[in-house]
């Protein structure tokens, strides 16, 4: 299971890694669903271009495509791999290092009388 | 390998364990160095809620109350939507080194992933959001 989970992750952030698809996911995300004109007409980026990156996201399952009007073909966000990744990094934003530093300067300032024992570091 | 489930850390900190206990069970305590407000029911099932100043509410549930040895509770993953049901677990071992405490923290389950949860979830959210937006129009509708 980590491992499908790491997969999913890695999808995540090599799509992110790339600016159009960011602007991308951006547009979907705040707007809704959309075809790849909708997007071509928002965006410093080719239709053709769009419509390259909008394949490469929906096989990493970060879009799905819809039929749309006029048979267009329309996009919508998919948010389950970003809660997978958003697990990676909760992982390493938990900051237990600083945190610990706090419990020990918080002792240290409300009991600063106290004969201070051996610290091994 | 790059997927962390688990953290885990120790520190020798120069007070004993009882002072130690109290900073981390305490409303007080948590509401200083760990969070900006704390309240905590500590017992088993209890709740402990922490405030950061211009920051999130956590809610966590005290799950191992052990005094002055361990304390466990769980909370949410940073980052997944609130009525997500995966949650780490955090547990706090406090030993007597010389005069002072021996903490190790650990925490676990950031790996987690339930395929069916994982399924569930996204078709829970999609379906969620068209029906709530359906019940809006409704009621706007109506009025």
């Amino acid at each position: 299971m980590p491992r499908d989970a790491e997969a999913i992750a890695e999808q995540v952030f090599v799509a992110l890694a790339d600016p159009s698809r960011r602007a991308i996911l951006a547009g979907l995300a705040s707007q809704g669903p959309a075809t790849a004109t909708d997007l071509a007409g928002c965006l410093p980026i080719t239709r053709q271009a769009i419509a390259k990156h909008l394949a490469l996201l929906a096989e990493a399952g970060l879009v799905t495509a819809e039929p749309g009007e006029r048979r267009r073909v329309r996009y919508r966000l998919c948010s389950a791999p970003m809660q997978v990744a958003q697990q990676f990094l909760a992982a390493l934003a938990r900051d237990w290092d600083g945190r610990l530093d706090a419990l020990k300067d918080h002792l240290d300032r409300v009991l600063p009388g106290l004969p201070q024992p051996h610290q091994t570091q | 390998m790059g997927f962390p489930d688990r953290i885990e850390r120790t520190v020798e900190i120069a007070h004993p364990p009882g002072r130690v206990w109290a900073a981390l069970t305490t409303a007080e305590g948590l509401g200083t160095w760990f969070g900006n407000e704390a309240t905590i029911d500590l017992r088993p099932g209890g709740q402990a809620r922490m405030t950061w100043t211009d920051g999130p509410t956590v809610e966590m549930r005290v799950e191992r109350v052990e005094e002055p040895t361990v304390f466990g509770f769980t909370w949410p993953i940073y980052g997944l939507p609130e009525d997500d049901p995966r949650r780490t677990y955090v547990e706090f071992t406090l030993e007597p080194a010389g005069a002072g405490t021996r903490l190790t923290v650990t925490e676990t389950g950031f790996a987690q992933l339930p395929e069916e949860a994982y399924g569930k979830a996204y078709d829970g959210n999609t379906q969620g959001w068209a029906s709530e937006l359906g019940e809006l129009v409704d009621y706007l509708d109506a009025a």
